[in-house]
């Protein structure tokens, strides 16, 4: 098997905010009906987590699982346990009308962390990132500047984000531009 | 700036997170139908000063269709409602013929 790498290849940049790839990730779309018993319990066994309210994001000490949609989840989990997790949650799922599927090589995921990471955010994104309205744990898919992508609050200052891997670069460079040096709002 | 709450996520969504549909509650007349209905399904499409009802999809979010009920004169929302219907919710017409008494839209009002 060739060897998987991340799209952005560890690339860091430090600025008003320090922007830096979460290297390999695993990621599992979970679709189906988020209040059936065979979809809760298969994210669990994908996750170790509940299923969170909407628009919100959980994590475990076995991974994390994000609302992405009315009828949609993701798991995050180390990248080389995704097919031991998504055989987990296949079976979890049994009959029911719901799927389970490896996503992880489609995706990239970032690290967006400092004091001004919620200015640099928002520079980009049409979403209300003050304090007061996007708390941790509150997660938001929109886009950031023309293309797609899901974020959530790590803590207070660093947002998690995942975008497709075909625009990962796309998604660095204006992360860069946005948390250039010299270019501090001072909004929030 | 046109806002628009998504019924599905409950996101107040900027219209830059959003794709436009076209025109709402449009009946579909496909093999079978006669040449007027199939061209009025095709084509006809209103294109009203005031009130008028769409279709949108929250593209950048949650991905869901939902519907909008609007005025494309004062760019004012009277409400959004899910897409599995094919007449707007009683509460919106209300909103609306409060706000623009005697409007019409198609056979509404
Ligand atoms: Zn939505």
């Amino acid at each position: 098997m060739s060897e998987a790498v991340s799209a952005l290849g560890g690339a860091r940049f430090e600025g008003l905010a320090v922007v830096e790839d979460c290297g390999l990730s695993g990621m599992i779309t979970l679709r189906g009906d988020l209040s059936a018993a065979a979809v809760k319990k298969a994210a669990l066994a994908g996750s170790g987590c509940a299923v969170p309210g909407e628009r919100k994001a959980v994590v475990s000490d076995k991974g994390a699982l994000l609302w992405m949609s009315p009828d949609e989840l993701l798991v995050l989990c180390p990248y080389d346990e995704v097919g031991a997790r998504v055989a987990a949650m296949t079976k979890a799922l049994g009959k029911a009308h719901a799927l389970a599927v490896n996503v992880s090589d489609a995706r990239a995921v970032l690290r967006l962390s400092g004091p001004k990471a919620r200015e640099v955010l928002a520079k980009l994104s049409p979403v209300d990132l003050s304090p007061e309205a996007f708390g941790v744990g509150d997660l938001r898919r929109s886009r950031i500047a023309q293309v797609a992508a899901a974020y959530w609050l790590e803590d207070e200052e660093s947002f998690r984000i995942i975008c497709f891997r075909s625009v990962a670069e796309y998604v660095f460079g204006v992360l860069k531009v946005a948390a250039a040096k010299g270019s501090a709002v001072g909004y929030f | 700036m046109l806002i628009l709450e998504c019924p599905y996520c409950g996101v107040k969504a900027d219209e830059t997170e959003l794709s436009a549909g076209g025109e709402a509650h449009l009946k579909r007349f496909g093999p079978g139908a006669d040449d007027e209905s199939f061209e009025g399904y095709l084509f006809a499409r209103e294109n009203p000063k005031g009130v008028h009802f769409e279709r949108w999809r929250h593209s950048y979010g949650c991905g869901k269709w939902f519907h909008a009920a609007r005025n494309t004169a004062t760019l004012e929302v009277y409400g959004t409602y899910p897409a599995q219907v094919s007449v707007p919710p009683k509460d919106i017409l209300k909103t609306i013929s409060a706000a623009v008494p005697g409007w019409r839209w198609r056979d509404l009002g």
